[in-house]
């Protein structure tokens, strides 16, 4: 229970922490992209829209900063996160909506599918040490330092342009109504592919050293030894014996790294034109979108919080000692 | 993207060196003891050799970075072009030469920032105790699930022509919470320990028992931590200057692609494009070589266990039956 708070309390404190650094970020900018634009576009805007923009960037300049902090909270607690300039003014909460479930969807199977992937075959690798299988070790480095752009480049270059065998950008073919159609589903999953395949690829070699050097370490304590001179099954000590412990490290490290993911994912999206958060990003920061900016910071921010508390509920679910000890 | 590395979960087992009484050069050489293996000087001479083309980069690239020579656009690697040349008609060698060392400026710039503010919120948050460790623990946790990408690009769009410093103090500020964590972990360990108490007692000021007593125990630890993010900096610089957000007039390897693809070479003009991508990736090869070794050296099983392995098997047996080898030889294993 006590652990439970104190993640709890944790977790506020950063979401807490990334909202504020949501709320100074556009006042340390320099110059003011907003007004210039409210300025140009006079008569388009409805004034409440205008009022949350100028809540949003701090343009109350006639209000105290505090005062700004509890308008700000304000808006978040009633979803307005201002309006987006190069969506048409549209409000920047359903520009989000709109990209959030292709992101979520492509990036966390391939991710969660790497993680087990890569898991397992490092358990096995680990248990056979010594063997021919640490060969992969040497490759497993190599895909892990590769940078991911690049290899996504070539997958494209190799697959599509030159092979043809999968459509290189979109999540979709144009013309195509999305629906729950056999055809929009089957083109849902060719345009997945190739990017699922990369992620998968450049995140395996990562999982794959850190569960080998945890199942090296575990392999060596006595109770491993104690349960293969009880005569257990291979697969007994392996599985449930040596795996379920070296584990606990890579699922620590998996809530460590989601952060990094959705930096992967922004480059992932960019190089297939993927029509997700990251792709959305990009294309806010070239059109100096700042509303937009802004919102897509706090979103992925608590994507990330969220994936987080996901990995320490499956931590506390396999590791008693979490449970029992303060964290 | 960087993984963390077995050296936060296994360091806790190795037994503090005592500090040893010898001249301070032997000393010195002591503490280079973790970069004394076959992987981590593999590591450090791929590592010196690329250090080496960014000082003499002047004087080793053929061409000029950006000299174009419009009676050889997109040609293939030649006699004259080795990696071939751009749609300006400019060396890709040259380019790739020159890049170095923007790469490694940066990569280094922000690996030594971010492993000080590290060492200075980790040591201390391990040292002290009570409320001011857990906000500056709470703080570093912060940091670690903050997404650094996205806040790099947004915090470099501010600004028109962010400088090279500045670029290598976000990717820093970005990228030292996981050392910063790992320090603190270990620091509360050596806090207790005998020798750290025995200092204390002894009325040595705290500077020193930080400075003389422990920094030596954690100087694996900083720079496993050093390595890690260093690696981070130069993937998080070449995606960052292939996305635009870093201005094109910063050469790195990073804007090579740039170019790359903004003219098309994919996937026609390899030469354009394979060499910069296989260099990162070298680079990247040679700093995770050398966190392997500091990690062989932390941990000893790591070491061992693969020569272990084939000492068993040179005598007929399989390490995963080694306990059982006594009985009747089994089938399963």
């Amino acid at each position: 229970m006590r652990f439970l708070l104190s993640r709890a309390a944790f977790y506020l404190f950063t979401a807490w922490a990334a909202i504020t650094i949501n709320f100074f970020l556009p006042r340390m900018m320099k110059g003011d992209p907003i007004s210039a634009y409210l300025a140009k576009n006079q008569g388009q805007i409805s004034p409440e829209a205008i009022a949350s923009l100028r809540t949003l960037f701090g343009l109350d300049t006639e209000r105290t900063l505090l005062e700004q902090y509890i308008d700000y909270w304000g808006l978040l607690f009633s979803g307005d996160l201002g309006r987006s300039f190069s969506k048409g003014l549209a409000p920047v909460t359903e520009v989000i909506a709109s990209a959030l479930p292709w992101t979520v969807g492509l990036v966390g199977i391939a991710t969660v599918l790497s993680f087990f992937l890569g898991t397992a075959a490092g358990a096995i690798i680990g248990w056979r040490r010594g063997s021919r299988a640490d060969l992969v070790v040497p490759f497993a480095t190599f895909f892990s330092t590769v940078p991911y752009f690049w290899m996504g480049l070539i997958a494209i270059a190799f697959f599509s342009t030159a092979l043809g065998w999968f459509p290189a950008s979109h999540a979709y073919d144009k013309g195509t109504q999305p629906g729950f159609t056999w055809e929009f589903i089957s083109q849902v999953i060719a345009h997945g592919f190739l990017p699922a395949l990369t992620i998968v690829v450049s995140s395996l070699g990562g999982w794959i050293l850190g569960m080998r050097n945890m199942m090296i370490t575990v392999l060596d304590e006595d109770y491993v030894t104690v349960a293969q001179a009880k005569g257990l099954t291979t697969r007994r000590v392996l599985g449930a014996y040596a795996a379920r412990n070296a584990v606990l490290p890579q699922l620590s490290s998996f809530a460590l790294s989601l952060g990094f993911i959705v930096g992967g994912t922004l480059v992932m999206e960019l190089v297939f034109s993927y029509p997700g958060v990251g792709k959305l990003l990009l294309d806010a920061t070239t059109a100096k979108d700042y509303p937009l900016m802004q919102g897509l910071f706090l979103v992925i921010t608590l994507t990330v919080l969220v994936a987080n508390i996901l990995a320490d509920v499956a931590y506390a679910a396999l590791d008693p000692r979490t449970r029992q000890v303060e964290a | 993207m960087t993984y963390p590395t077995t050296a936060a979960n296994a360091v806790a087992e190795t037994l503090p060196r005592r500090p040893r009484r010898g001249s301070p050069l032997s000393r010195l050489g002591a503490s280079f003891a973790m970069f004394r293996n076959a992987k981590s000087i593999t590591g450090l001479v791929i590592l010196g050799f690329f250090v080496l083309l960014a000082v003499f980069g002047d004087l080793i690239s053929p061409y000029g970075p950006l000299e174009k020579d419009f009676t050889a656009l997109r040609q293939p690697p030649s006699a004259a072009h080795w990696l071939g040349t751009t749609h300006m008609g400019e060396d890709v060698l040259s380019q790739i030469i020159f890049g170095t060392r923007g790469v490694l400026i940066v990569g280094f710039a922000a690996g030594i920032i971010a492993t000080l503010i590290a060492v200075v919120i980790g040591v201390t948050a391990g040292y002290i105790s009570g409320w001011r460790s857990e906000s500056l623990s709470a703080l570093t946790n912060v940091f670690l699930v903050l997404p650094g990408l996205p806040l790099i690009i947004i915090v470099a769009s501010q600004y028109e022509n962010p400088s090279l410093l500045l670029v290598a103090g976000v990717l820093a500020i970005t990228g030292w919470a996981w050392g910063g964590r790992v320090l603190r972990a270990q620091t509360m360990s050596l806090r207790n320990r005998d020798f750290v108490q025995a200092a204390r007692a002894n009325g040595e000021p705290l500077w020193r028992i930080i400075t003389v007593e422990m920094l030596p125990n954690l100087t694996a630890v900083i720079a496993s931590s050093f390595v890690g993010t260093v690696t981070a900096a130069v993937l998080g610089l070449t995606t960052l200057a292939f996305i635009g957000v870093i201005p094109i007039t910063n050469l790195n390897w990073g804007t090579i692609l740039f170019w790359a693809q903004q003219n098309g070479a994919f996937p026609d003009y390899w030469w354009w494009y394979i060499p910069a991508g296989l260099c990162i990736a070298l680079l990247g090869m040679a700093l995770a070589l050398v966190n392997f070794g500091i990690d062989e050296y932390v941990n000893p099983r790591l070491r061992s266990a693969g020569e272990r392995a084939r000492a068993l098997r040179k005598k007929g047996a399989t390490i995963s039956d080694s306990v059982t080898a006594v009985r009747a030889p089994k089938g399963d294993a």
